[in-house]
């Protein structure tokens, strides 16, 4: 018997240190860059829901919900989102507010290869919340990036909102899809001649009355056409407003050498 | 240690490749057909339908495969099959089954040729393809293996192997954004390369409704024989390209009343396009992805 649970424990070695190793980006890079110190405590009022496999690593659909409503005494401040093993695992920095309802973002992103993707919440206390989900890209003949670029060159900067008709528990459910490439930048150029830069959305703040409730910093790990699905808390007749601006940098894996470029605007009334 | 002698061993690896087998399809046309299978390590991504044009002058090789070693296979073949030399390598796209064997064919003499997207393509994805290529196929690539098109096509080309003229056409965005299709005038074949799967599920990679449109115009031709990217010779045109026609067009009205209804994309790969499954092979590992892609065109169709 012993014999054969030290046969197992051996069998399973493998699995433990591969666990180990995908830890590895958030210890010792992500978390002391962005978090310091800071001590983060797994929680499950926050989950992500991502395929497990990825069926296009240029469009992995994840969805972070929270298990809290969003309230002046309570709410979720801040959240970061990550791919760990992304060339650049950076992928947004969201802020919410009261009015935002309840904190719950969906998006759109790109995963490189198997890795965690997490999510990591500020509660407006200080208090600091983590959550992560693994993810398989998935093979074949797909890359991380995205699909006909001048298609998404020429509607560059086009913005829409779709709505749900009807409220769920007094929230306004909203959708925004932004047309914009969100390049990653290209490395082959010795080869093709292709010299290409990172160009990609950097800051989203959509408002609602004049009010914010998200903003974004957003980086590449955002598939093109960028699409975000949130909540706020509507009072009848509205104005919905989205403006964000884009950048181009200098390196696909770093940030230091970056040139903002244009602004786009769009603005719809509501009536929910 | 290992590395070393794999790394001494190399050339001799190359030169052990026996011939890769190709098929005569009509007078001078060879095809070597691929299993239908997911890209993997054990098949090295030698998934793709490829092979060569032998004219009175010269060869061209059209497609490459997915490695250096499937290359120098299909460059054995056509030293088996004629004593002229190679003088066009034609790469129909940028996915890694067709193109990786290009790097055993770089030689004085030889030109590449390629839509005018394609050295694009290949630098917007080969740090992907070298960094992962051994892990998903157990391929060993590096710069060497991206070989860009000395030729950039906008529209057409015609090139001469000697009393054989080739008419390549570079597409609109359909598979990819980087299609390329070649048509043999002598025996009126038709190589259409991943504009045209049969049996293997169709993916896709870049437009659905241009994809469409390519295929209202290809299936107006009066082609003898058609060479599928994945699949066997097609010798009843249109017919062969109806099935691909049909899922590419239950995708669009299904994803589009999707869309309608406000459904999100969550929710479409779970329901659109099911009554395709018993049509295809692979259907499992590429229709999800293709509703995705489609889907994620189809939200800005009205724009």
């Amino acid at each position: 018997m012993k014999t054969l649970s030290t046969f197992i424990i051996l069998l399973l070695l493998p699995f433990v240190s591969l666990a180990a190793e995908d830890e590895s980006r958030w210890l010792n890079d992500i978390k002391p860059q962005y978090f310091a110190d800071k001590p983060i405590k797994a929680s499950d009022l926050l989950t992500i829901e991502a395929p497990y496999r990825a069926e296009d690593p240029a469009l992995v659909p994840v969805k972070i919900i929270s298990k809290i409503p969003q309230t002046p005494e309570r709410y979720i401040k801040k959240m970061w989102v990550f791919v760990d093993k992304n060339p650049y695992p950076f992928v947004g920095e969201f802020t919410f507010f009261p009015e935002t309802g309840k904190a719950d973002l969906a998006m759109r992103i790109r995963v490189n290869s198997y890795s965690y993707v997490r999510a990591i919440a500020e509660m407006n206390n200080g208090d600091m919340l983590m959550t992560k989900k693994f993810v398989k890209a998935s093979g074949g003949c797909s890359a991380p990036i995205g699909t006909d670029l001048d298609a998404a060159m020429k509607r560059l900067g086009k913005m829409k909102f779709r709505l749900k008709p009807e409220t769920k528990e007094g929230l306004a459910q909203a959708q925004l899809l932004i047309s914009h490439p969100n390049i990653t930048g290209m490395q082959m150029d010795q080869v093709t001649r292709f010299v290409r830069k990172p160009y990609f959305m950097d800051k989203l703040t959509v408002t609602y009355n004049g009010k914010p409730v998200l903003m974004a910093k957003t980086d590449i790990a955002i598939s093109q056409d960028p699409n975000f699905r949130f909540y706020f808390i509507p009072q009848g007749q509205g104005e919905l407003k989205a403006e964000f601006t884009d950048v181009h940098c200098e390196s696909p894996i770093s940030r230091t050498v970056c040139e903002p470029s244009k602004k786009y605007v769009k603005t719809q009334q509501v009536n929910l | 240690m290992r590395f070393l002698i794999l790394f001494l061993l190399w050339p001799a690896i190359l030169l052990a490749q026996p011939a890769l087998s190709v098929t005569e399809v009509a007078p001078g046309i060879f095809v070597h057909f691929a299993k239908q299978e997911f890209p993997n390590p054990h098949n090295h991504d030698h998934i793709a339908n490829i092979g060569f044009i032998v004219g009175q002058r010269c060869v061209a090789v059209i497609d490459t495969g997915g490695s250096p070693q499937q290359g120098q296979a299909l460059k054995k073949a056509i030293e088996y099959t004629t004593d002229k030399p190679v003088c066009y390598v034609i790469n129909t796209h940028v996915h890694p089954d067709h193109i990786y064997g290009n790097r055993v064919f770089k030689q004085p003499g030889v030109k590449f040729i390629g839509h005018y997207r394609l050295a694009r393509a290949m630098a917007a994805r080969a740090p992907f393809d070298i960094d992962r290529a051994k892990e998903q196929w157990d391929v060993n690539l590096s710069a060497e293996d991206i070989v860009p098109p000395d030729f950039n096509i906008h529209k057409q080309m015609r090139i001469d192997l000697g009393q054989r003229h080739l008419l390549l056409t570079a597409h609109p965005t359909a598979h990819t954004d980087n299609d390329l299709s070649v048509w043999d005038e002598k025996t009126n074949t038709a190589w259409l390369a991943d504009l045209l799967f049969i049996k293997h599920i169709p993916t896709l990679d870049g437009s659905l409704k241009g994809w469409l449109s390519e295929i209202s115009k290809l299936e107006k031709q009066t082609y003898q024989f058609v060479v599928p990217g994945h699949g066997p010779l097609a010798t009843h045109w249109p017919q062969a390209i109806q099935p691909e026609k049909r899922y590419l067009q239950t995708l669009l009205t299904e994803i589009r009343e999707q869309i309608k209804q406000g459904k999100y994309l969550e929710e479409a790969v779970k329901t659109v396009g099911l009554s395709e499954k018993p049509h295809w092979q692979l259907f499992d590992a590429y229709h999800q992805r293709n509703v995705m892609s489609a889907f994620a065109e189809l939200e800005w169709e009205d724009e």
